[in-house]
């Protein structure tokens, strides 16, 4: 199988009015067809804005350098009238907001149908009654009535299968779902994910699924890429993520997910990873971490550390790796 | 993707549309205010319409018997300094009023929407170029610009209703723009954007139809105020001109004789402030039944 998208050393300064700030370097990923490849990380950490510059949608005070070859082509080299045809036909996104992600003006149906006619070039009856089968493809009642529904007649969950039945309108190889499950509660989240996972293995779309949800990597990832101020500080199957963390920060973050609490642990307080992730103004020397690291010994001040792989296929960005689960306070 | 394909059913998709107007129907006449305001709107178009059926009598005829006379039952609004008819010139007045007042707005509208579009949505030179020009003519209130562009044209109908219809264009850029802005930044812009559209379809199909409203609702609050521009700027002399009937105009040659004949006064300033209250009353009623928000 070859690759389908392979971004390659993706760096995004900011422009600000106190300087520039560095959101993301020299991050390289790849995503193979039908796979679901997680980005996960805490707020700030650069996992949106790097999901945005693919379809070049950065604002417009970022500078992005790198490459992001989808199917052979750069995303971020294209002329304007190529990245159109990408937008929507190959690559679709989904938005963490589903509240404001529709259009509020037009009825679901005729957004849904809109995307077919553009792109597709259907005639209006049948973009519809695509329109409602895609509806029904997204698990939502009574496909034909809702068609006819404005978005603020729908709740937040079947607002968000809307959004996904526009992004698969027209079959695309690649998904970009920002924070899909964000705003939604936690039933609703599940069946979310349940449509997605069946996307995939229905019609072998890949996934870039972009959370800070641990619960939501686990259920649906296949690998999961861990970011922390702009870098990747870590790379694994998801199995391998969570048996065996080998970044302090991955260990960090699995600390803080509420776990069922057993007798022994009955008063344990949920594990926090103290500081906050730093507001990077040039190209850091040294670990980004470290400032917050437990491990941090002179050396992470100097050395950044490289991705090394850890057989069988992790890779991790540390110099002092390892799987110890309680992190000394 | 292979699924059942469903029937469309258009006959359903009628109905729900159907049911749709008739509910904004019904929320509208459910606003006796608003019915009133579309009554007085009404009132004003039939009589500036049919103004020579209407009229009694030629409203520009002067009758030197009966000069000055107050309401009768021959003349029931009176007569004018030079015996005409005031009811008859009262309706004749509605057309200058109507056109001055509804196509300067309109006209404003129609140069002011696309301008503010295109500054909000593509910004940098083209917005600040657009920008600062309008807030050399937000600088002035709406009214001296208006006279002052009026002065410059030089009095007729046709210059007023350009001079207050441009007078009207910055407000309405602003407005636009300011919705432009907050509205280009919404996620299904981004997600249109997403969808492999280009500029013009997102102006056209996600950003105006959403900034339409908030402006819809300026030009139907500034009829009214270009109704009494219209009749300021004829008062000044600068508008309609003598011996074609005009509120304001009437309201002007009222000024001299106000105390042996008020109705000369009062019938013009009732006529100005009715048809001002109607168009406000009709524009809330119809933003109160169409915004999108508002619908249950």
């Amino acid at each position: 199988m070859s690759t389908l998208l392979e971004i390659h050393d993706l760096t995004i300064w900011f422009d600000t009015d106190e300087g520039p700030v560095l959101a993301v370097n020299g991050l390289s990923l790849a995503l193979e067809p039908a796979q679901v490849l997680a980005l996960v990380g805490e707020s700030g950490c650069g996992k949106t804005v790097t999901a945005l510059s693919l379809l070049r949608l950065a604002p417009p005070n970022a500078r992005v350098t790198g490459q992001a070859r989808f199917d052979g082509k750069d995303l971020l080299a294209m002329p304007g009238r190529q990245l159109r045809a990408v937008r929507g036909r190959q690559i679709s996104m989904v938005f963490q907001e589903p509240m404001s992600s529709l259009n509020p003006v037009f009825t679901v149906g005729r957004q849904i149908a809109e995307v077919l006619r553009r792109h597709r070039k259907l005639s209006n009856r049948d973009a519809n009654a695509r329109a409602v089968e895609l509806l029904d493809l997204v698990r939502i009642p009574a496909a034909l009535r809702r068609m006819e529904e404005y978005p603020h007649q729908m709740s937040g969950g079947m607002r968000q299968r809307v959004m996904i039945a526009m992004a698969v309108a027209c079959d695309p190889k690649l998904i970009i779902a920002d924070e899909p499950t964000t705003a939604l509660d936690v039933t609703i989240q599940a069946q979310v994910l349940d449509i997605l996972r069946d996307l995939r293995e229905r019609f072998g779309t890949a996934i870039l699924l972009i959370t800070h949800n641990l619960g939501v990597v686990a259920d649906i990832a296949d690998r999961v890429v861990v970011m922390y101020a702009g870098h990747k500080v870590e790379q694994a199957p998801v199995g391998e993520l969570f048996a065996t963390p080998q970044h302090p920060y991955t260990i960090g973050l699995l600390g803080a997910v509420p776990r069922r609490q057993t007798h022994q642990s009955a008063d344990r307080r949920l594990a926090e990873i103290p500081g906050l992730v730093p507001v990077l103004r040039q190209t850091p020397t040294g670990c980004v971490f470290a400032p917050r690291c437990t491990r941090r010994t002179d050396p992470c001040q100097v050395t950044t550390p490289e991705l090394t792989p850890i057989p069988p296929d992790q890779h991790v960005a540390c110099l002092h790796p390892g799987t110890r689960q309680e992190v000394p306070a | 993707m292979t699924v059942t394909p469903v029937d469309p059913q258009p006959a359903l998709t009628l109905t729900a549309r159907a049911l749709r107007r008739r509910r904004a129907r019904r929320r509208f006449t459910a606003r006796p205010l608003a019915v009133a305001g579309a009554l007085g709107v009404a009132l004003v178009v039939i009589f500036a319409v049919f103004a020579p059926l209407l009229s009694p009598v030629d409203p520009n005829a002067p009758n030197f018997d009966t000069v000055l006379a107050g309401p009768s039952p021959h003349h029931l609004a009176g007569t004018d300094q030079l015996g005409r008819d005031v009811l008859s010139r009262l309706f004749y007045g509605a057309r200058s009023a109507l056109l001055a007042g509804v196509l300067s707005t309109l006209l404003a509208t129609v140069v002011a929407v696309p301008v503010g579009l295109l500054a909000g949505y593509y910004r940098r030179i083209l917005d600040a170029v657009v920008m600062r020009i309008m807030d050399v003519a937000l600088a002035f209130p709406f009214l001296v610009l208006a006279v002052g562009l009026a002065a410059v044209l030089g009095p007729s109908l046709v210059n007023a209703t350009l001079a207050l219809g441009i007078a009207q264009i910055p407000v309405i850029v602003r407005i636009t723009r300011g919705e432009v802005l907050a509205a280009r930044e919404l996620d299904y812009v981004a997600a249109s954007v997403v969808n492999g559209s280009g500029s013009a379809t997102i102006m056209a199909r996600q950003i105006l139809p959403n900034v339409l409203s908030p402006v819809v609702v300026q030009a139907t609050l500034t009829i009214p105020t270009a109704i009494v521009g219209a009749a300021i700027l004829s008062y000044l002399g600068l508008g309609v001109q003598p011996p074609t009937a005009d509120w304001g105009a009437m309201l002007s040659e009222a000024r001299i004789y106000l105390s042996q004949a008020p109705w000369l006064g009062v019938f013009p300033g009732l006529a100005i402030f009715l048809t001002a209250l109607s168009f406000n009353l009709l524009g809330d009623g119809v933003r109160d039944a169409l915004d999108p928000r508002m619908r249950p």
